[in-house]
């Protein structure tokens, strides 16, 4: 906690004898351009050297909470396994990063709720897996980068029966290899 | 007069107090369609024992529904070998049969001797004798019980045998085996995720079961006496809802890494896997019919999960199930002649099939009950239901008249599945 408390006192000291608001990356291990002056888009996107978090934490594309691309959830509809319009724009970001980076893996991990047997809750949420791999597939990702699995209702979001609980924990989740799972 | 009613409530309760000790608590609902009145007196010496015997034989004739017993207090002297009996005495508290016995040191451990007296006709219809030791009596009760049972009622018993659930607790998950009166608990597995569909092997000896320990379903098979575990089924994708065949040589298991969720048969070790279902989006919750030759399953094949079957080789699928919208979990009775399964209808609860009239019978009228099993004498089917939010374990007779509620002493109790009569 020590630690923590004197790097922030640290940053916030060198924040302040700046005389404007230049992110700095003392322990910058992303190696890409931070540079925000100029208007044109750079080829890959930048990371984010985030100061909030106590120690200097650097993200990378898929964790950067600015990009779609560390939003890791399909929701879907009752009785439903069809990607909805609303996820299409996550799941095509997701399908591009796969395209342009051969060797990243995904696991789809596919959800239910907890109405029905448990058994046949897992074949439905293999089924929801299945449908973000087929989508991804149709955008050119192939087999060998996605692995499906389901854990039916066996890992809710949240714990209860009404509608509105039973909406989060149908779903879907996309896992990159070499990520901590829960 | 005052001091024998004292000793009377005093015997009773110590009997209560017996039964709290166990795992778990189990209350009885409803009778069955007639209840033979045993009268069953206290064996000579088995208050010498950690586990008297005759506390547990009353519980499992009472719990079965089918058996009205009459109090050890109601017969002084207590009779310990037929010559000792008052039938008059015993016929005027409306008894029919009269269990007695004894229990005495023999060979470094003890002889327990057991008599079922009808008391008409003043005969012995059971006389039975066998060595245990001392740690064996619960489970000699039982087998007495289930001499009893298959005496007075034609069927076989089912108390000598154990059901394995899983408790939840938190984010703990434990696989755990019991004697199927919930005493006894042990252990088999604990882990930090998930563990599943818990199936005993034919002769008991084994459980296949779905851990997510890897972060995905795979079918694992667990020895008991031993603790060794072996993977079964660990392929791309789900693994899940493994069925022994009845020869105990090959399991029947859902694999996804064909794209959808097919049905396959692989030998135990985890050898010559090959594919049985195919077509539809999902085939699971395979079940084999006791003579090996069909396996039962769900599929939404036709819209909808329904039960079918097929031959036990993958050809020659028929719709089974044709009422309602959604019928799953399909078990045969150990006689082939009956399917339980989960139906919705109004919520998901136990229904029955007599498999040559086809004709259905819903046996609960819970929200959300699963994983229904028969005993292996096929008079009960166990399952899982919910109270409050809570798993607990429940069983029903197969005519719906008896209902039993076992309730844990906390957590979530799920996923059911009763084991063999004990050998």
């Amino acid at each position: 906690m020590k630690k923590v408390a004197l790097s922030l006192i640290m940053t916030a000291l060198l924040a302040a004898c700046a005389s404007t608001p230049v992110p700095t990356t003392p322990a910058d291990t992303s190696g890409s351009t931070s540079s925000n002056t100029s208007t044109s888009q750079s080829t890959t996107n930048p990371s984010t050297v985030d100061l909030t978090q106590g120690q200097t934490k650097t993200f990378t594309e898929l964790t950067d909470p600015n990009n779609i691309l560390s939003s890791r959830r399909v929701y879907f509809d009752f009785d439903s396994f069809i990607v909805r319009p609303d996820f299409h724009e996550l799941v095509q970001a997701h399908a591009k990063y796969l395209n342009t980076h051969k060797d990243a893996k995904i696991i789809l991990q596919g959800h239910t709720d907890e109405r029905g047997t448990a058994e046949y809750n897992l074949a439905l949420g293999q089924k929801r897996a299945d449908s973000v791999r087929k989508m991804l597939n149709v955008l050119g990702v192939p087999d060998n980068q996605i692995e499906t699995v389901s854990f039916g209702e066996e890992r809710p979001l949240e714990a209860g029966d009404s509608d509105a609980v039973r909406e989060r924990n149908r779903r879907a989740e996309i896992v990159y290899n070499g990520e901590a799972t829960q | 007069m005052l001091w024998r009613k004292l000793f009377k409530l005093l015997a009773a309760s110590l009997l209560l107090s017996s039964v709290a000790h166990a795992d778990m608590t189990i209350d009885v609902v409803g009778v069955g369609a007639s209840q033979y009145p045993i009268a069953i007196a206290p064996f000579q010496n088995e208050n010498q024992q950690k586990q008297a015997l005759t506390p547990v034989i009353n519980d499992d004739l009472t719990r079965s529904g089918l058996f009205k017993v009459i109090g050890a207090g109601d017969l002084s002297p207590v009779p310990f070998s037929p010559e000792q009996i008052n039938y008059t005495t015993a016929l005027a508290k409306g008894a029919q049969t009269m269990a007695i016995g004894r229990v005495t040191p023999d060979a470094g451990g003890f002889k327990v001797q057991f008599w079922l007296i009808d008391l008409a006709s003043k005969k012995p219809l059971i006389s039975w004798e066998r060595n245990a030791t001392a740690g064996q009596m619960r489970r000699v009760a039982h087998q007495i019980a289930d001499l009893i049972y298959q005496q007075i009622t034609g069927q076989s018993g089912a108390f000598n045998s154990r059901i394995a659930y899983v408790l939840k607790q938190g984010a703990r998950f434990e696989l755990q085996v019991s004697d199927a009166d919930g005493f006894g608990s042990q252990a088999i597995l604990v882990s930090k995720q998930p563990v599943m569909s818990p199936k005993w092997s034919p002769d008991g000896s084994k459980l296949a079961y779905v851990s997510f320990e890897d972060q995905k379903p795979v079918v694992y098979v667990h020895e008991l006496a031993s603790g060794r575990r072996w993977r079964a089924a660990g392929f791309k994708g789900s693994n899940y809802a493994p069925a022994w065949s009845p020869n105990g040589r090959e399991l029947a298991v859902v694999l996804t890494q064909s794209g959808s969720s097919q049905i396959y048969l692989v030998n135990t070790d985890g050898s010559d896997l090959r594919q049985l279902s195919r077509g539809g989006e999902i085939n699971t919750e395979p079940a084999f019919s006791p003579d090996g030759r069909f396996i039962y399953f769900t599929s939404d094949r036709g819209g909808s999960p329904q039960i079918y079957r097929m031959n036990s080789n993958g050809s020659n699928t028929e719709r089974v199930s044709f009422q309602g919208s959604y019928n799953s979990s399909a078990k045969l009775s150990p006689d082939g002649k009956n399917l339980t399964f989960i139906t919705r209808d109004g919520g998901y609860r136990v229904a029955i099939m007599d498999l040559s009239t086809r004709q259905v019978q819903t046996l609960t009228d819970s929200s959300s009950d699963d994983s229904p099993s028969f005993a292996p004498n096929g008079q009960m089917i166990l399952y899982e239901s919910k109270i409050g939010g809570r798993g607990v374990l429940a069983a029903v007779s197969s005519d719906g008249r008896v209902k039993q509620r076992l309730r844990a002493q906390a957590g979530d109790v799920r996923q059911p599945a009763w084991g063999p009569i004990l050998r």
